[in-house]
């Protein structure tokens, strides 16, 4: 068999079976490879040495408040919906360590040494793709960038699974993030019944598949794809209105609908946390009890907290009313400004793991809605 | 919204140095009132001593090891680096512990950050500096900066409140203000006996005076209510909202625009203020607990 001039664009098939040599090269190059695994009736982003390794047969059930792993009927590896983690911890730890000071005669500084690890991402959906361009926005700015995520986002390789079970809180297509993935991935799978169509989307993409006896995707393979995306993105289980949505939320800040969402919004900062964009930390200071060692960490903040927003002068949102109006008008108001995008990519997680089925897509509709009035 | 653009950070800071402190020792504590002094930081390294640089509104982290860090505007001369002056309230843990710092003390500082008053853009204007309590120190070095350059400017009005007269900051400086031709109104939410002067709210003190809105600009920093009046009674005079220049405070713990804390709508105070012109601001600025 002649060797295929693989280039970075090209299309392969991909065997199923072949997909532990990807990982294996990922490894060799000093990658951990990392992707969705069941734990805990539940799917988690972890260490995956194999195919065995993903959640294989089975599927996932998503609604507000609702998240559910269910057999799937077939023997697809990727049919389920990411859940309540997202990329964003391998980027932008949780908790990280910005430096330590210790007292030795006068205090010193010890700024954290440790190189920052080098993460195969397996199975990166378009929406969480999206999430991390979003989030490459905030910390890799012009004139501020963050050496934390620089160094980790910068040492990643990212192959991404397209979407053919869109989860029951999914919009990513009204949101133009997903089902496929267009760019930004080094290695792009989608899923057929016994073979990968596989993209090859970065140089290094093509350096880790180079040499191995895949197969060009034909086009009966590529129409399959494709067919399945397009159905995909019919399967989306919310849709959202996105017409000028920062200013339909601007426009009404004061709108009755704040103080009936906070109602029922608990302030628990669930879909801060789940959001694969939200980027808001805070520092914690770690004292020895002897007072001569310190650290500061940096952890995830979530506009919820009352901290938040707490200052010298009194708290600038005091209640649940101006917190969630502030996550949402940030979200898919002022982010736009800010950054030029909008902060929601559709992934519906913010659904899924609101305990009291606060909908997002609802939330705009109702707006609208009232706006109308 | 055009805000005013961020003064320029000296070259050599690194991203990674933006995350942490540099150290300083304490210069000089200078009690100022009761629960409120200045501390006199001088950097550790000569080197970064001299290639440290702020503008008239800036602010620092200020770090303590063990306590944390608490954003702090810088209240002294721009154009004395020697030793950088922070006026601070003792309200918080921090601060708190600020309060017991002794000369030679360390102290972390990451800065400057955030916009700075448009001073050299108002030459020629006439000034008024409206500050409330704890909102004078950071309007100090624009005083600093026309008792240097006093020619440029035209009428300079102080207009300064505080709540007793025991509460109100850099006292034995008002002379020399004065002298200089600055017009240094002062009053307090509540008199005591030994008190002769005005009797009431800073943006009361508009009315002591004419301004002509053509060419006049208002500087302020205060308790957002007041800020709030100072800026109804600036517009009620006219003073066009592009002229009117607001610093504000809110949560802050990166100083970079990151940490999201202090957002006001699309601004990050700390980046994009804490100095803005309250064109930019005024649609968010008057929505409640935004």
């Amino acid at each position: 068999m002649a060797e295929i001039q693989w280039n970075v664009g090209s299309t392969a098939a991909l065997p199923k079976p072949q997909f532990d040599a990807i990982l294996a090269r990922l490894r060799e190059k000093g990658f951990q490879t990392v992707g969705p695994r069941l734990r805990d009736d539940a799917v988690v982003y972890g260490p995956v040495a194999n195919l065995a390794d993903f959640p294989q047969g089975f599927t996932s059930e998503e609604n507000a408040a609702l998240y559910r792993v269910v057999k799937s009927g077939n023997s697809r590896y990727f049919d389920i919906t990411p859940g309540a983690q997202s990329w964003k911890q391998y980027f932008f730890p949780p908790r990280v360590s910005l430096f330590k000071a210790r007292k030795n005669g006068g205090w010193k500084m010890e700024n954290s040494s440790e190189a920052a690890p080098r993460i195969a991402m397996i199975g990166v959906r378009p929406c969480e793709i999206a999430a991390i361009k979003i989030q490459d926005l905030a910390f890799l700015r012009d004139d501020f960038t963050d050496p934390l995520y620089r160094d980790r986002r910068k040492n990643a390789f990212i192959v991404a699974v397209n979407c053919l079970h869109p989860g029951g809180t999914c919009f990513c297509a009204s949101m133009g993030t997903g089902p496929k993935a267009s760019g930004d991935f080094d290695l792009a799978l989608t899923e057929l019944d016994d073979v990968f169509m596989l993209e090859i989307g970065s140089e290094a993409g093509r350096e880790i598949i180079e040499g191995l006896p895949l197969q060009s995707a034909d086009a009966s393979l590529k129409q399959k794809a494709e067919k399945g995306l397009a159905e995909a993105k019919k399967k989306m289980g919310r849709t959202m209105d996105t017409g000028d949505l920062p200013g339909l939320i601007l426009k009404n800040l004061n709108s009755p609908e704040w103080e009936a969402v906070a109602k029922r919004c608990m302030s628990c900062s669930s879909c801060t946390l789940v959001c694969p964009t939200c980027f808001c930390w805070d520092t914690q200071d770690h004292t020895s009890l002897d007072g001569n060692e310190t650290e500061r960490e940096r952890v995830w903040d979530s506009c919820f907290n009352p901290g938040y927003s707490y200052q010298a002068g009194g708290n600038t949102r005091p209640n649940t009313r101006s917190r969630y109006r502030q996550w949402l008008s940030h979200k898919l108001g002022t982010w736009k400004e800010q950054y030029g995008v909008l902060g929601c990519v559709g992934c519906g997680r913010c659904i899924t793991w609101c305990p009291v089925k606060i909908d997002i897509t609802e939330e705009i509709a109702a707006l609208r809605k009232e706006a109308r009035s | 919204m055009t805000t005013l653009a961020a003064a320029n950070r000296p070259a050599a800071v690194s991203a990674e140095e933006l995350l942490a402190p540099r150290w300083a020792e304490v210069a000089e504590f200078q009690p100022e009132i009761e629960n409120l002094a200045t501390i006199w930081l001088r950097f550790k390294d000569p080197a970064l001593g001299k290639a440290y640089t702020f503008q008239p509104g800036q602010f620092n982290m200020l770090y303590l090891p063990g306590y944390g860090e608490a954003a702090i505007s810088i209240c002294s001369d721009a154009e004395k680096r020697d030793v950088i002056g922070h006026t601070v309230r003792f309200v918080g843990n921090v601060t708190r512990a600020v309060s017991r710092l002794k000369i030679g003390d360390p102290v972390g500082v990451r800065g400057p950050f955030g916009t700075h008053w448009p001073i050299e853009q108002l030459e020629g204007k006439d000034i008024i500096l409206a500050a409330g309590g704890i909102g004078l120190p950071p309007l100090r070095p624009v005083i600093y900066h026309i008792l240097r350059n006093r020619a440029k400017y035209g009428k300079v009005i102080l207009l300064y409140g505080a709540r007793t007269p025991a509460d109100l900051l850099y006292t034995t400086q008002f002379e020399e203000w004065r002298k200089a031709d600055i017009d240094v109104q002062i009053t307090v939410d509540r008199a005591d006996d030994t008190w002769k002067g005005q009797v009431g709210v800073v943006s009361m003190l508009f009315y002591h005076f004419r301004l002509d809105p053509a060419k006049t600009a208002v500087m302020t920093c205060g308790p957002e209510i007041m800020i709030r009046f100072v800026v109804f009674e600036a517009l009620a005079r006219r003073v066009p909202t592009e002229r009117i220049y607001v610093s504000l405070e809110r949560n802050m713990k990166c100083g970079q625009g990151s940490c999201g804390h202090c957002q006001l709508g699309p601004f990050f105070v700390c980046k994009d203020g804490p100095v803005f012109p309250f064109s930019a601001i005024e649609p968010y600025f008057n929505v409640e607990e935004f």
